[in-house]
């Protein structure tokens, strides 16, 4: 997938629980790549994550710490 | 079985529920009957075993009383009564049967038959013509007025109907027609213009396809003679024997009589005992089945190296080895995880379960997909979450207790015209219609019928909208609080009612982004929160935006906020798409799912079907289409399995879509046609229609029924045992001798279904699931007393607008839909005469914007997004709203989703297939995307012949 399509999905996701309390929001952007991104999609975002992860969602980069 | 012939009553059960209770006896003939207070004699003698002669009456429509021949004589009453439209009564002795009754008949029939032609052994109805029936009953044996006199025998036929005849001259204005169009459809294109002798039947004084017939066929079905006739039956005689079965459209699910001659369909009839349906039909279903048969069916397995070299016809066992070798060598070279598949929801719940099971068992991989991802997956998702399970609550019945419907996002009269019917026979009667879309749909305003309000929102805006009128019921006071205190999270209720009371999702805040004026919205939220039982219905309009799932949530909240749900006239209803989207996700298609809606990382789930299956299982999500496609874009995908779904025409973002195709080494597409996908494939295997294979399909209330087959499998084999025999080819044995022992094996592993079978579905007609030890006979509605999660769960639904904004290059917003005569992509409808009524796409467009860009009515003009660009008519309507464009995706030309964006929604990526900024400009040619398009179809659907001479297949367009 294009990085910048990744990006964007990722922080659909986000934008979604960003208005729940805060530890729910990022438990639930967790919850939900866990649970319908398949493991290449993961690594990718994984690996973008250690490349500084450039425009992606603050909810995100917390949520990816319980990642698999 | 024989021709099947249902008894027909003569007047409708429909009794009024204050009168439901009440029981009367009286005798008929002698004998005691025991009905319903408000029943008629004549359905009671029916019940009795009593026939009365009869001929304006049918149980279908409400009695009439006009053709006097269902006369009896009363103990204590004066004259002879119609018995149609007289009720029975405590006590009531009733004779059918007297010299006087007969004479009286007799003289009735004379008069019918002074009138009428005497054709009877070259009619089409000979030997099924309730008039030629009366004769012999009421033992007419002369016309004593002659024929000679006045009489309508020269009358003028009508043909103009592609489906059926009607011919004024077989007439005999018992209104049967003229009232089935009334109340069984709701449409009132029929009437009886004139008086006494001048009296005839007109479709308003227009042929029948200039008129505002929709080619139901109910006044077909209701005619007692030759006047309404199918033109199938003319030309090909009656059927022989009828095989009951589901409907293959939408996702109401009719359930049909096919009539059959041998293994020929001659007519399909609407089955009266159909618990969908209750014997209604619509033009699809109805009349679009030939293509069934249709010249452009590929009944040979096809092979290729390329997709530009010819297709080479193939015995199934080379089609199925070279398939299987091909899914070997791509594991082998680029591993496991590089090959998927996808079900559709065109296929039966059999079939489905059968594609994920050797994608999951034989591939040893999750990446199994359904085209339910581009429709309905937020419903799964948004419901599962809020109420715990990924179904509509209600049955379709449950629509006749709604006190007020939500439409949002539908178009029923389109897109699931018999349900429409029985919404239509409800507002008639006096419950409350809110219209929440951005186009004028019928149901805005049509006979008889007007919505209370209608919320021309912008496309885009849903949840800005269901937050406001959420805002609305919390701000005034309207909550059930017993309701959500007893049934629902209290926590999450009290984060969102927190969220929606914010003066920002207010209906005026929220104004000048909807659309919508705020005294309507408030008028409308209060309506829905305080009319009595209000039920929700939607489509497609919700589900395919980038919030398809917040939206869904946000319904599911309503609901809960009101207490309209878990009992019947309420609930969350999604109106499905195709006939099996319900089934093809309960199936375990979903990547992340097996049947049941069990994730695959759960792991009692995934143990028991590896238990089942004997293999070990993946516990992570496999890939979702368009993830499949970004994969084979970046070179890790490599092969896939399609069975009956086009996603090169049905998928968003045509290009991108093909670009994914074309990466691939192996694409296998199992279809009734060359479909667009095929362009693109390497093996064709030739799929079996509906009528050609045994199965169920599930609708969109949960009931499954039965799909029997009436024919044999044009290419040889049904698409459940091309399945089985790719997995043995794979190495993973599958061996099962009838659809039913796959359906015991779903229900072995499904807890929802454990009470299902085909001979409990045989003997209960349909069941609904839930069907276990709780429910043996089915759950028509859903979360009576409880959510199955428990608690009902609010959910915050922020707003959060599309990506996909209109700018200076892009002003205009396009959103799509359905059309009454066609269906999805076109394949099974276009080869048919429904295309009589929609030849092609058009773009809808609002005077004020055509004017401003000088289009004139037909003009062609270029649609162009960020994506793509094509080419259509325009249709200058006030219909859609100023700045909103519209338009159907039923044509592979017009390739609606050239240009529609890769933008999808947040949970389930569905595609945002509503919501596209676009330009409109008056064209002089195609574009070259159509132009592409014709030259690479002419390309790729050669097949080679003899000595590998390529011809042209028949694929029309």
């Amino acid at each position: 997938m294009k990085a910048e399509l990744m990006v964007h999905n990722a922080n659909q996701i986000a934008k979604y629980f960003a208005s729940f309390p805060h530890e729910e929001a990022v438990a639930g952007v967790a919850d939900h790549i866990q649970k319908f991104w398949e493991p290449r999609m993961r690594k990718q975002l994984h690996e973008y994550l250690g490349q500084g992860g450039s425009g992606l969602h603050e909810l995100v980069f917390e949520a990816a710490k319980a990642l698999h | 079985m024989a021709l099947l012939q249902e008894i027909d009553f003569g007047t409708p059960k429909h009794i009024s529920s204050t009168l439901e209770t009440t029981l009367v006896t009286l005798e008929i003939d002698g004998k005691a009957v025991t009905v319903p207070a408000g029943t008629s004699i004549l359905r009671a003698a029916v019940e009795a075993g009593v026939q009365v002669p009869k001929l304006c009456a049918t149980d279908s429509v409400e009695a009439f009383g006009s053709c006097r021949l269902c006369l009896v004589e009363i103990d204590g009453r004066r004259g002879t009564p119609a018995s149609c439209t007289t009720p029975c009564a405590p006590g009531m002795k009733v004779k059918t049967q007297s010299p006087k009754l007969a004479k009286l008949r007799r003289g009735v029939m004379e008069l019918y038959i002074s009138d009428h032609p005497l054709d009877c052994l070259t009619c089409a109805a000979n030997g099924n013509c309730e008039l030629q029936d009366m004769a012999g009953v009421v033992g007419l044996r002369e016309v004593r007025y002659g024929y000679e006199g006045e009489n309508h025998l020269q009358a003028k036929k009508d043909e103009s109907n592609p489906y059926f005849t009607f011919d004024a001259s077989k007439c005999i204005v018992c209104s049967r027609c003229v009232r089935a169009c009334e109340e069984v459809q709701g449409t009132f294109a029929l009437t009886i213009e004139g008086r006494g002798f001048e009296s005839k039947v007109s479709a308003g004084n227009k042929p029948f396809m200039e008129s505002e017939c929709v080619s139901c066929g109910a006044c077909v079905q209701a005619c007692p003679t030759a006047t309404l006739m199918e033109k199938t039956v003319i030309e090909k005689g009656q059927g022989e024997h009828s095989v009951v079965t589901t409907c293959a459209y939408c996702g109401v699910g009719c359930s049909f009589k096919a009539e059959m001659q041998g293994s020929e369909v001659v007519r399909m009839l609407p089955y009266k005992d159909g618990k969908a349906n209750h014997g209604h039909s619509c033009v699809k279903g109805r009349f679009a089945w030939g293509y069934a048969t249709h010249k452009d069916r590929i009944t040979k397995p096809m092979i290729r190296e390329k997709i530009t070299d010819p297709w080479r016809e193939v015995s199934w066992e080379e089609a199925i080895a070279y398939t299987a070798s091909e899914f070997k060598r791509i594991q082998a070279k680029y591993g496991r995880d590089s090959v998927g598949g996808i079900t559709s929801s065109r296929c039966t719940n059999e079939e489905s379960y059968l594609v994920q099971k050797l994608i999951r068992a034989a591939f040893g991989n999750n990446n199994t997909d359904t085209c339910a991802r581009v429709c309905h997956s937020p419903t799964g998702y948004g419901l599962k979450t809020t109420l715990g399970t990924s179904a509509g609550t209600q049955d379709f019945d449950s629509v006749d207790e709604a006190d007020v419907m939500i439409v949002i996002g539908a178009n029923p009269t389109d897109a699931h015209p018999v349900f429409a019917s029985q919404m239509k026979r409800r507002l008639r009667e006096g419950a409350k219609l809110i219209v929440v879309d951005p186009r004028q749909i019928d149901l805005v305003k049509s006979a008889h019928v007007k919505a209370d309000y209608h919320l021309p929102l912008l496309p885009g805006t849903n949840v800005a909208v269901i937050n406001a009128i959420a805002h609305v019921i919390v701000t005034e006071g309207l909550v059930d609080e017993a309701f959500v205190a007893e049934r629902c999270e209290k926590a999450a209720f009290e984060l969102w009612r927190n969220f929606v009371a914010e003066a920002r999702n207010s209906p005026e805040a929220m104004e000048p982004i909807t659309g919508v004026p705020a005294a309507d919205l408030r008028g409308a939220a209060r309506l829905y929160a305080t009319g009595g039982n209000a039920a929700i219905y939607y489509g497609l309009g919700v589900t395919e935006h980038s919030q398809g799932s917040t939206m869904v949530m946000g319904m599911a909240n309503l609901a809960m906020a009101t207490g309209n749900i878990g009992r019947r006239g309420v609930g969350v209803n999604p109106l499905r798409g195709q006939n099996n989207v319900q089934g093809a996700c309960d199936m375990g298609s979903f990547p992340h799912e097996f049947t049941g809606y069990r994730h695959v990382s759960e792991d009692g789930p995934r143990h028991l079907f590896e238990q089942a299956w004997g293999v070990t299982l993946n516990p992570e999500p496999g890939l979702r289409i368009p993830n499949m496609l970004d994969a084979a874009v970046d070179g890790t995908f490599k092969g896939i399995y399609v069975q009956g779904e086009d996603i090169a025409q049905s998928d968003p973002n045509t290009k991108h879509v093909t670009a994914g195709l074309k990466a691939m080494e192996c694409v296998v597409v199992q279809d009734l046609f060359l479909n667009e996908t095929a362009s693109y494939a390497h093996v064709f295997l030739p799929g079996a229609s509906f009528l050609e294979k045994d199965g169920t399909f599930t609708n969109a209330e949960r009931r499954i029924s039965r799909v029997r087959k009436a024919m044999p499998p044009l290419g040889g084999l049904a698409d459940w045992e091309a399945t089985c025999a790719l997995s043995n080819a794979l190495g993973y044995p599958m061996h099962y001798n009838h659809p039913s022992e796959i359906m015991d094996e779903i229900a072995r592993l499904t807890p929802t279904f454990t009470g299902v079978s085909y001979d409990r579905i045989d003997e209960l007609g349909s069941i609904q699931w839930p069907c276990n030890e709780k429910a043996p006979e089915g759950t028509p509605t859903m979360h009576i007393g409880g959510f199955v999660r428990g608690k009902g769960k609010f959910m915050i639904t922020e707003f959060v607008p599309t990506e996909e904004r209109t700018s200076s290059k892009y002003p205009l917003l396009l959103t799509t839909g359905r059309i009454l005569a066609q269906y999805n992509v076109g394949a099974q409808t276009a080869r048919t005469a429904n295309s009589s009524w929609h030849g092609e796409d058009v773009l809808e467009i609002h005077p004020f914007d055509a004017e401003n860009r000088g289009l004139r009515e037909g003009d062609l003009v270029a649609l162009a997004s960020r994506a793509g660009e094509t080419t259509l008519h325009a249709h200058i309507s006030e219909r859609i709203q100023p700045g909103v464009v519209y338009t159907t995706f039923h044509h592979p030309l017009t390739g609606a989703n050239v240009v529609t964006t890769e933008y999808s929604d947040w949970a389930t990526s569905c595609p945002e297939y509503k919501v596209t900024a676009v330009e409109v400009r008056l064209a002089k040619k195609m574009s070259d995307w159509q132009k592409q398009y014709l030259e690479l179809r002419q390309q790729t659907t050669q097949i080679g012949q003899g000595a590998g001479q390529p011809v042209e297949t028949g694929v029309s367009r």
